[in-house]
């Protein structure tokens, strides 16, 4: 058994018994440690850094591992607000942990007060490529080059309508949420999805507001035909733990 | 009053999102090295090397 602690988020003060049976990286028994209400949800960490950072590097061990932080962090969500950590954070005991709580304990207030009854929400745009396959070039060369041609401009136009129609549904979702933030638009080999995808943006939404949310995102995309919507979560609020950012829409 | 949020049927990809690029980051002498590490360039060399392995699975070269 090693010393050295992974934390996965700082909740405030869920009765300590409700994490009982909940388990972490590699089945670890997750634990809390406890600083005046706040508590740093931590288990024991892989014990040979190496190996885990060399884990890390690979795909379905990366999952593995990521999987297994968001279990945690999610399952604690159900019970308190969270402020979630980022994957692999490891501290080299609990004293440093508890270290850490009494240090921050200021920031921590405010991030958990800005964060208690609000869930992110991701909302996740493509534009799909909708042009008609071209006809044989049955008649001349000349007609088809024409048509070629044509089909370019079409889709020239087609980019620059859905570019602005995603500026306008940022928007508009951006001024019904608390606040809002950008992921880097995902490739298609690791996502599968079909379609470029041009918005990969999370939302800060007041819990019970989520139906409204996601209702809200279908209906403006619904109105712009080469686009298409995928809403995840609610998920914990893992994009918005920086302290105030101030660019909030 | 609070919803669930639950940890089932999500997709990697997204939880890889908030993982590498969210959450609270802390690096100084409290942590080991992990979290110094640039863990969105692990992420993209996990990755290329999924894809590689797939295309050489492909073309059935795997040992």
């Amino acid at each position: 058994m090693t010393a050295s602690r992974y934390v996965y988020a700082i909740g405030r003060a869920p009765d300590p018994t409700n994490l009982a049976g909940l388990v972490g990286i590699d089945g670890a028994e997750v634990h809390p440690i406890a600083h005046r209400e706040q508590v740093a949800v931590v288990s024991a960490a892989p014990s040979d850094e190496a190996a885990l950072r060399a884990r890390l590097e690979r795909l379905d061990e990366l999952a593995v591992v990521a999987e297994a932080h968001h279990a945690v962090v999610a399952a604690v969500a159900t019970q308190t607000v969270v402020v979630p950590f980022r994957l692999a954070t490891i501290y080299t005991d609990e004293h440093r942990v508890r270290e850490l709580l009494r240090q921050r304990y200021d920031e921590f207030e405010a991030l958990l007060d800005r964060l208690a009854g609000t869930v992110e929400v991701g909302v996740k745009l493509y534009v799909e490529d909708r042009s008609p396959a071209l006809a044989t070039p049955s008649t001349s060369g000349r007609a088809y080059l024409q048509q070629l041609s044509q089909r370019h401009l079409r889709r020239d136009q087609e980019w620059q309508h859905a570019a602005a129609a995603v500026e306008l549904i940022d928007a508009a979702l951006g001024a019904h949420a608390l606040d809002r933030s950008h992921h880097r638009p995902q490739p298609a080999q690791l996502s599968g999805a079909t379609g470029d995808n041009v918005l990969n943006a999370a939302y800060l939404v007041p819990t019970g507001k989520v139906t409204e949310f996601t209702d809200l995102a279908e209906r403006l995309v619904l109105a712009e035909p080469a686009l298409r919507v995928e809403v995840t979560g609610p998920w914990a609020p893992y994009s918005f733990t920086e302290p105030d950012r101030g660019d909030r829409p | 009053m609070t919803r669930a949020v639950s940890a089932r049927n999500v997709a990697l990809v997204d939880v890889l999102d908030r993982l590498l690029e969210g959450g609270v980051v802390l690096t100084g002498d409290l942590t080991l090295a992990i979290a110094d590490v640039d863990l969105v360039q692990i992420s993209l060399r996990a990755l290329i090397c999924s894809v590689e392995a797939d295309r050489d699975g492909a073309t059935g070269s795997r040992p």
